[in-house]
């Protein structure tokens, strides 16, 4: 609209001959004026974002396009990005050899539990540690951003013993049992963004729910929880994806386990496949192309969460005031 | 016919809702004839003043002391869970750090061998001190890298285009999907690096102008360059989400002041987000330090599923000393870079 105004004071000046109007109002177009961007900064701001883009899109791009490739497409110069045909077949194998709407189903529950239960219990921590004052509190919440500095490779062995004298090995109780204590993947900043959340609450709202006579505890389920509902959303999601995605604890506690998750799954059929055929030869070269479909179907269901819930994802850090002020 | 059944409904109704009073005022009663009875008995006598313990002990309950209580109780969960799943492992390891371990069928035999599974690390180990040396290199290049990365996207993301939704769903994507096996398999088929920068020699320039020492770094960077973007995600997010909370009206005053963008992001922009950036350098190192693929964890885990032998630089103790240097090292870094940036900080503020 701006731009529309400046282009015909552009051509009021031609049309006049006032070379100063002209020059002035060309001059905004292109390098603009105060508050107003000028139309070479918009393309610069868009040509950085469109390749920046591209950097983050390659991957995936590379994964979907060659996903869909037959033999002679990888192997041919010709074809880079599109391919030749649309090739289901690498889908349909992984499809079948992972059975997967079995194995995605139980990846669903091996996610979701432990992040319903990582919610709920960081939800509680997090409020007592925002709203009440008692001793220790600052060496508290230090031993738990510590737990998240220390890489879990340090504590991994004696995790492992701990988990096979509990018998919660090769069952969803090894990842169901630290999350409902708030000790799950990441515990430490799910606590956290419900720690800031439950901060910026005024205290004004419980201290009048409390004249009224409720309890600390109705206090938090009737008026504290549902103002943080978009916290909620943001934990969950955050939690179910990153225990989704998780793959080295996950792979250790379910070993020798019937259960596992869907990218450990398709791992291993990659592996499996892979080791048939000989190191060079052209089904191998095949493969390639299956093992990304393989991993597009492991992903699918993130991508498809993704895209109905994005807005949360991107919108609640705001709200949830993740950045820990 | 349908007023008999509205009345049947009606009746039914009630019933069933006397029926659910009754049983409430019941159930209610109960439970409080038992929390009476647990409150108030010769153990624990609850009043609304005191507490008193066993008919001995009266502890007087203040507005203070209430709190505490109400606080301690809503993380109890945390500290049980703390006790039980995170304290015994790192004490465990730290222990172990000091001996040989040899696994023996189901039972481990432990041989005290003092510091020298730390001696043996930087003395006997051949790979070890090189790997992390490489790698504490490639961090202090690729952190700045992904900050800096993070910060002109969210800045590019907070201007005033069109499709705001669009790209920030693009620039947060690597978040949802950058699991251990997707970035392996991308790696082995060398989609992780752009084929454009390949094209032109610029890693042979930095080798014949600068040295390899430091072309390495540069060079692994930029075989990577698509990871390390990737770890961006999360820390666009919270630069972006500081940046919103930046008041408008400053820029304003500032160019009627005549100054320049240029000057505003110096000036303005970089200050006001200055502790949000240690926050996601923390989060940076954290999370390339705990990443599955990086080289450091993975000779760490080959040592301790690998076969124990006689010799020192074998075996869980050993791995474990291994994973406490690496964590210290990790917080050795964290602390340089949030050194720095307060250093920084303070330069800018003066």
């Amino acid at each position: 609209m701006r731009y529309r105004l400046i282009l015909k004071e552009v051509f009021i000046g031609l049309k006049t001959k006032d070379g100063h109007r002209f020059k002035v109002n060309i001059k905004r177009f292109f390098m603009g004026m105060k508050f107003t961007d000028g139309i070479v900064f918009k393309i610069g701001i868009y040509a950085l974002l469109i390749s920046l883009g591209y950097i983050y899109l390659y991957p995936m791009l590379y994964m979907i396009s060659n996903s869909f490739m037959t033999m002679n497409d990888i192997i041919s110069v010709n074809v880079r990005w599109i391919p030749s045909r649309l090739n289901w077949e690498n889908y349909q194998l992984v499809w079948q050899e992972v059975n997967y709407p079995k194995a995605l189903r139980e990846a669903i529950i091996l996610a979701g539990l432990p992040a319903l239960a990582a919610t709920f219990s960081s939800a509680l921590i997090g409020y007592g540690f925002a709203k009440y004052r008692f001793p220790f509190k600052k060496m508290l919440m230090f031993l738990m951003i510590m737990t998240f500095i220390i890489p879990p490779q340090i504590t991994m062995m004696p995790t492992f013993r701990m988990y096979a004298s509990y018998g919660l090995l090769g069952s969803i109780r090894a990842f169901v049992y630290p999350a409902i204590l708030g000790q799950g993947f990441n515990g430490a900043i799910f606590i956290l963004i419900f720690y800031s959340f439950f901060k910026m609450i005024p205290k004004s709202l419980e201290e009048s729910a409390q004249l009224d006579g409720a309890s600390p505890f109705k206090v938090f389920t009737k008026i504290a929880l549902p103002l943080a509902i978009p916290a909620i959303i943001i934990v969950f999601l955050f939690s179910f994806v990153w225990y989704y995605n998780e793959t080295y604890l996950t792979g250790l506690f379910l070993r020798g386990s019937e259960l596992s998750t869907l990218p450990l799954r398709i791992e291993a059929f990659i592996n499996n496949y892979t080791s048939i055929y000989p190191e060079g030869s052209r089904a191998r070269e095949l493969m390639q192309a299956a093992k990304l479909a393989g991993n597009i179907l492991a992903l699918l269901p993130l991508l498809v969460l993704y895209f109905f819930t994005q807005r949360y994802f991107v919108e609640s850090i705001d709200k949830t005031g993740i950045t820990g002020e | 016919m349908k007023n008999t059944l509205i009345t049947i409904q009606k009746l039914l109704g009630d019933t069933v809702y006397k029926a659910h009073e009754k049983l409430d005022a019941y159930v209610l009663k109960h439970v409080r004839k038992m929390t009476h009875k647990l409150t108030h008995n010769k153990l624990l006598n609850v009043s609304n003043s005191h507490i008193i313990i066993a008919q001995k002990f009266k502890i007087k309950i203040t507005n203070k002391r209430r709190e505490m209580a109400v606080g301690y109780i809503f993380i109890s969960i945390w500290i049980v869970g703390y006790l039980i799943f995170a304290l015994y492992p790192v004490f465990y390891s730290l222990y172990l750090s000091f001996f040989k371990v040899r696994l023996a069928g189901a039972d481990i035999r432990l041989d005290f061998v003092g510091i020298g599974n730390y001696q043996a690390a930087f003395l006997q180990d051949p790979y070890f001190i090189e790997i992390l040396i490489n790698y504490v290199l490639r961090l202090a290049l690729n952190v700045p890298v992904t900050i800096v990365f993070a910060l002109i996207i969210a800045m590019l993301i907070n201007q005033d285009i069109k499709a705001k939704g669009v790209w920030r769903t693009v620039f947060f994507l690597p978040v949802i999907i950058s699991s251990g096996p997707v970035i392996a398999e991308l790696m082995n088929q060398g989609a992780t690096t752009l084929p454009t920068i390949e094209n032109y020699q610029f890693i042979d320039l930095v080798i014949n102008n600068v040295g390899v020492f430091l072309a390495n770094p540069i060079q692994a960077l930029f075989d990577q360059i698509l990871l390390v973007l990737w770890f961006a995600g999360i820390q666009i997010l919270i630069i972006l989400a500081g940046l919103q909370k930046i008041d408008k009206e400053i820029y304003e005053a500032s160019q009627i002041d005549g100054a320049s963008p240029w000057e505003a992001f110096w000036k303005i922009t970089l200050p006001s987000i200055m502790p949000l950036i240690s926050v996601t350098l923390i989060y940076t190192v954290v999370s390339m330090s705990v990443f599955s693929l990086n080289e450091v964890i993975i000779y760490i885990r080959n040592i301790m599923l690998g076969e124990s032998t006689p010799a020192l630089t074998t075996g869980y103790g050993y791995s474990a000393t291994l994973a406490w240097i690496y964590f210290f090292a990790m917080s050795f870094i964290i602390l340089i870079f949030v050194g720095l940036i307060a250093v920084r900080g303070k330069k800018v503020r003066a």
